[in-house]
């Protein structure tokens, strides 16, 4: 599997992307490129840099040297090579092509579901508030919710709230949507239906980058499987290989082994 | 203790404390409002700005907070006519005065509000394209307003209280009119008994109002 810097066909283009925290390198010349409607599920341990890497693909998080690009479009630097950061609103229309998902769901909590859905189309995509209501009616109606349109986000369980996060991301239509950990947060009957939805999403083609911990999940769902440790990029392939218990990469082993014996 | 209660003389002048009353709360209602729009801009800039605008805001509220109003009042009416050229009535002196008291105050309130805007409903706003400008107005306003419109309520009404204050320059609001009742009927006991009970009750009507605004706002949609 490709995952050399200059693969023309990748939608995303993670080329040696380091980053720190102060004295602390959280990312080290991560490499990775993902295709169109590929599904790519990123693991490893905790504090391994695998949230850091996804907000650095929306530029919620500014990096340190590397390049990202989408169908060929550096993320959050002005092109030729310049460190130069992009104007805000650059930022905002490039923030556009990338849906995200959160652990903490965090929707706006004074707009209802069909609202929080609504105000990226208003806003951003300039349609009307009746056509931004029809869409955002199909996609609830597409994660399970569209007797919800009216509810505010207090009155959903956690997993309605994540299926309304989720349905905010694609409703943007973006290139390619981040899901980071977005089952985390939820009791574990909840996680199921959460899961058919960005099931349902693969699917349909959408290119998806995320970061999880079910790994029955990740390794029915997923094109391949990258793993993180210590901010750099160990291991990558289809997930027959990388989750394969016999595999000779040292970390991954631990990594996998602690897995099994805490999860299974 | 040979005093009896004698409210006669209170109610034959009662339309003084009406009127005050009435213009406590104009003075309230048009500083406040003042105060809101200073409150609201300073509030966005210092938490958008640089060290230095941060510290000129912090300067102006501090000055306010840490000198009594009734000292603002007096500089501002017979301070302030001596070095500027300017000429202005009581009123719109303590207007303009409580207008400046209410606005370090509400930066504050606003500022904290501001500030405790969850991070992940600005990264929301982020990654579904909105500019700075929209994040302020459709997410961190609006989440800011839920998060102070308790805070705020309080700080109306003490702000509404305060008013009392504009009667050392002789606006002739509540405080004023239940002062002119004092001079002129010396029913002392008589008249603060009024006033007072015009002054809690206008307090609790003015806090039911707010804490339905406040639960209108928590479920409006
Ligand atoms: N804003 C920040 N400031 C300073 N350090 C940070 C910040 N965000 C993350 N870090 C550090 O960067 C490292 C990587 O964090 P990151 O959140 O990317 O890890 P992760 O792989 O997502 O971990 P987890 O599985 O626990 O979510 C950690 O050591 C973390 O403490
Ligand atoms: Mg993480």
């Amino acid at each position: 599997m490709a995952t050399s810097s200059n693969n023309s066909t990748a939608l995303l283009d993670i080329a040696e992307v380091s980053k720190s925290f102060g004295s602390v390198s959280v990312l080290r010349s991560v490499s990775l490129t993902v295709a169109k409607g590929e599904v790519v599920t990123v693991i490893g341990p905790s504090g391994s840099g695998k949230t850091t890497l996804l907000r650095c693909v929306n530029f919620l998080e500014s990096y340190d040297s590397g390049s990202i690009r989408i169908d060929g479009k550096e993320v959050g630097y002005r092109d030729a090579g310049t460190r130069q950061r992009r104007s805000e609103r650059d930022l905002a229309a490039m923030r556009a092509e990338t849906g995200m998902v959160f652990q903490g769901f965090n929707l706006f909590p004074h707009l209802t579901a069909a609202g929080n859905i609504m105000l990226g189309l208003t806003k951003v995509r300039g349609k009307s508030s009746a056509e931004a209501r029809s869409i955002a009616e199909h996609w609830l109606g597409r994660v399970g919710l569209g007797h919800k349109a009216d509810s505010l986000p207090a009155e959903l369980s956690g997993g309605q709230q994540q299926r309304v996060g989720i349905a905010r991301a694609v409703a943007m239509e973006p290139k390619i949507l981040l899901l980071d950990e977005i089952t985390s947060a939820l009791d574990p009957e909840l996680v199921g239906e959460v899961l058919a939805v960005v099931r349902s999403l693969a699917e349909d083609g959408m290119t998806m980058v995320m970061v999880t911990h079910e790994m029955a999940f990740a390794r029915d769902a997923s094109s391949r499987i990258v793993f993180m440790a210590d901010g750099g990029v160990s291991a990558v392939g289809p997930p027959r290989e990388v989750l394969a218990a016999e595999t000779t990469n040292e970390r991954l082993r631990t990594f996998l082994a602690r897995f099994r014996a805490s999860h299974f | 203790m040979g005093y009896t209660l004698n409210f006669n003389l209170i109610w034959r002048h009662f339309d003084k404390l009406w009127g005050g009353l009435l213009l406590s709360l104009e003075l309230a209602v048009i500083s406040i409002a003042i105060g809101i729009v200073i409150g609201l801009v300073l509030a966005v800039w210092y938490v958008s700005a640089g060290r230095v605008v941060r510290g000129i805001i912090a300067a102006y509220v501090e000055f306010i907070r840490n000198v009594p109003l009734i000292l603002l009042v007096y500089l501002v009416f017979y301070g302030l006519p001596t070095v500027v050229d300017l000429v202005y009535s009581a009123q719109t002196s303590f207007v303009a005065t409580l207008a400046l008291y209410s606005g370090a105050y509400l930066v504050e309130v606003f500022r904290s509000g501001l500030e405790a805007v969850p991070r992940g409903q600005l990264d929301a706003g982020k990654a579904i394209g909105l500019t700075p400008w929209q994040r302020l107005i459709h997410v961190r306003l609006p989440t800011m307003m839920r998060i102070t419109l308790p805070a705020l309520s309080n700080t109306f009404i003490s702000l509404f209280k305060d008013t009392s204050v504009a009667s050392v320059i002789s606006v002739p609001e509540l405080t004023y009119g239940a002062q002119w009742i004092n001079f002129n009927t010396f029913r002392i006991v008589e008249v603060y008994l009024v006033v007072t009970a015009m002054y809690l009750m206008t307090g609790y009507i003015l806090l039911f109002a707010l804490r339905l605004v406040e639960r209108w706002y928590r479920t409006a949609r």
